[in-house]
């Protein structure tokens, strides 16, 4: 029988995957109102239909643990499996976030030490490991801005500004905690451009979203000179962490001049991500911000690690519990796995292969700022290009190659955007394949253009229509 | 791609056909080229206020979502309903698709908009 459909589509009628044992309690009669009057529409099948369906499934994935993963702003880095073990201790994975602080403390010291690491790691004075992930580090950390102002009696800012080429939740992020957004423009070093910074700055301004290096994979030379200039409006700054992969151990935001800012555990700090767990988007101030962090906090007094509530200035709490505290067990064996001199080498080796592989393709594609890459580059069209052949198809025509595309049109300000970040794990022969994939690809352009139009050819599902999807969509399996 | 006689054009890509008080609002060839296949649009409700440079509604592509800024300020008389249901019609016909009419406020405002030439020179600028 094959696999290959839906497991509902696997169901015969009296199948089974379990037998219950023998009743050996006297039998009790539910009362009609808590009986279902029809069967649930549950799958029939036996236990080797279920391990075969989901082992075929889990074959058509592709991962990190497959091959290389290059998404641009993503950080799809390997995820040790020594943190997979740490995470597997019983001390962390047995127990409750309601218990008795007195018997986990083992927990809270690997949170309240995991906040100092990040501490260091960043220069800030503070972390919460509250929120889930970026995106809710971002809107934490924008309410932290907001709180802070009203704090000051400063009543006006309800403006925050962001460069054209930030992460489109930097914009979602201030809507949602109800700020105007003011985008400014990038020069054509692919840097904020300072007149326009100057002019979107006044006294309503709450603060500046950045992003360093920024989704061009380049870093904001002029951060100190920003960050005077928006603080001297009385705006603060707020980093988002998404590229931190490139500075890690070698620069910090908070030397940057940044005030509020989120690290992603799950991309900086290999944890795994994108179908593969939760993320967790820890969140840092500098010391004039700690009053607002959420709580509890995780505070020690007399050798005793414990859940302080009583912050009244807090924003109040934002995640159930303490975060996703597994993923910070993770995070923090990788830490302390790396050490301080490991982490340099992070950012130094994921800087050097990007910039390896941008001098390799730009001969054949388009780079529009071509400068000294960060940790991840920008690609735009290719340069011979007779047919017009689109990102997209490009990024089709990888998966026969048995490669994952870098991430596609992002950032916005360039035109058929190819955005890759190899990361450090990656090793100079897999980047070398990658390279010579997307040389070959370069050649087929011209010489079979076909093939581009008509990838990708070897996966389970080929070319998908996604204008008729859009516009008539179907949305149920069966009618 | 194309560009009419006849209309003004806004830097968001937006064209503006003026019946005396009453000014046509779609986007531009040049838009839905950038844009690709349309698949949905929200636009605003008749009656619905707007400044110059408001935001008035959604037009959404396989691509990526982007709002439609009215180049002029006034008062929405009309909306094109046959368009939200039929969204490719602005890829087919994008002059032919007005997303609203406005009664205008202000016949000044179109002194700020680009002639034909203008555009057609913009429009080389951003390539």
């Amino acid at each position: 029988m094959s696999y290959d459909r839906l497991i509902i589509e696997c169901s015969k009628k009296g199948r089974r995957a379990y037998s219950l044992p023998r009743l050996d309690v006297p039998e009790t009669a539910l009362p009609d109102s808590l009986l279902r009057a029809e069967d649930a529409a549950l799958p029939e099948v036996s236990e080797v239909d279920v391990v075969r369906h989901f082992t075929n499934l889990s074959q058509k994935n592709y991962a990190v643990d497959i091959g290389m993963y290059p998404l641009g702003s993503c950080t799809m880095k390997y995820n040790p499996k020594l943190n997979e073990d740490a995470a597997s201790l019983p001390g962390f994975s047995d127990i409750h976030p309601l218990q008795p602080e007195s018997t986990v403390q083992g927990a809270l010291k690997l949170m309240h030490e995991m906040e100092r690491m990040l501490c260091e790691i960043t220069g800030m004075s503070a972390f919460s490991l509250q929120p889930a992930a970026g995106a809710q580090g971002e809107a934490v950390g924008l309410m932290i801005i907001k709180a802070y102002h009203l704090h000051k009696g400063d009543e006006k800012r309800n403006r925050i500004i962001v460069p054209d080429t930030a992460h489109g939740t930097n914009p979602a992020s201030a809507s949602m905690v109800g700020f105007k957004v003011t985008q400014v423009k990038s020069n054509e070093d692919g840097e904020i451009d300072l007149d326009d910074l100057k002019a979107a700055l006044g006294e309503d301004v709450a603060g500046l979203m950045l992003t360093n290096p920024n989704t061009l994979g380049l870093f904001e030379r002029n951060i100190e000179l920003i960050a005077k200039l928006v603080h001297d409006c009385g705006g603060l700054l707020y980093y988002d962490g998404a590229n931190a992969n490139a500075i890690i151990g070698k620069a910090r935001p908070g030397d940057m001049g940044f005030d509020v800012m989120h690290l992603n555990l799950h991309k900086t700090f290999s944890t795994p991500h994108g179908g593969g767990g939760p993320g967790s988007g820890p969140v840092g101030v500098v010391e004039k911000l700690k009053d607002f962090l959420p709580v509890p906090v995780v505070s020690k007094s007399n050798d005793k690690y414990y859940l302080d509530w009583d912050r009244p200035l807090s924003i109040g709490k934002v995640k159930a519990h303490y975060g996703n505290f597994g993923v910070v067990v993770r995070a923090y064996a990788y830490i302390l796995s790396m050490g301080a001199e490991g982490l340099q080498k992070v950012s130094e080796t994921a800087v050097l292969n990007a910039n390896y592989m941008m001098h390799a393709l730009k001969d054949l594609y388009e780079l529009p700022y071509d400068r000294t890459c960060m940790h991840e580059f920008v690609l735009s069209r290719l340069k011979d290009n007779p047919e017009n052949i689109t990102t997209k198809q490009i990024a089709k025509r990888l998966l026969d190659y048995g490669l994952h595309p870098p991430t596609t049109y992002f950032p916005l300000i360039v035109r058929e955007a190819l955005m890759i970040e190899p990361t450090e794990s990656e090793s100079i022969e897999s980047l070398d394949r990658y390279i010579d994939a997307l040389i070959s690809i370069a050649h087929e352009t011209v010489e079979a253009p076909e093939l581009l139009k008509e990838a990708p050819h070897d996966t389970p599902v080929r070319l998908l229509d996604e204008v008729s999807a859009a516009r008539t969509p179907v949305l149920k399996w069966n009618d | 791609m194309t560009i009419l006689e006849g209309l003004y054009y806004s830097k968001d890509h937006e064209w503006v056909k003026l019946e005396g008080d009453k000014a046509y609002i779609g986007i531009t060839d040049q838009a839905q080229l950038e844009l690709g296949d349309v698949v949905f649009l929200e636009l605003p409700e008749p009656g619905d206020e707007f400044s110059a440079g408001d935001s008035i509604g959604v037009v959404e592509s396989v691509k990526a979502a982007s709002d439609i800024y009215t180049p002029v300020s006034g008062r929405v008389v009309e909306v094109n309903a046959e368009l939200t249901s039929n969204p490719e019609r602005v890829n087919e016909d994008p002059y032919g698709s007005w997303m609203v009419v406005m009664e205008i406020a202000d016949h000044a405002e179109l002194d700020d908009l680009m002639s034909p030439e203008d555009y057609k020179a913009y429009c080389g600028q951003e390539e």
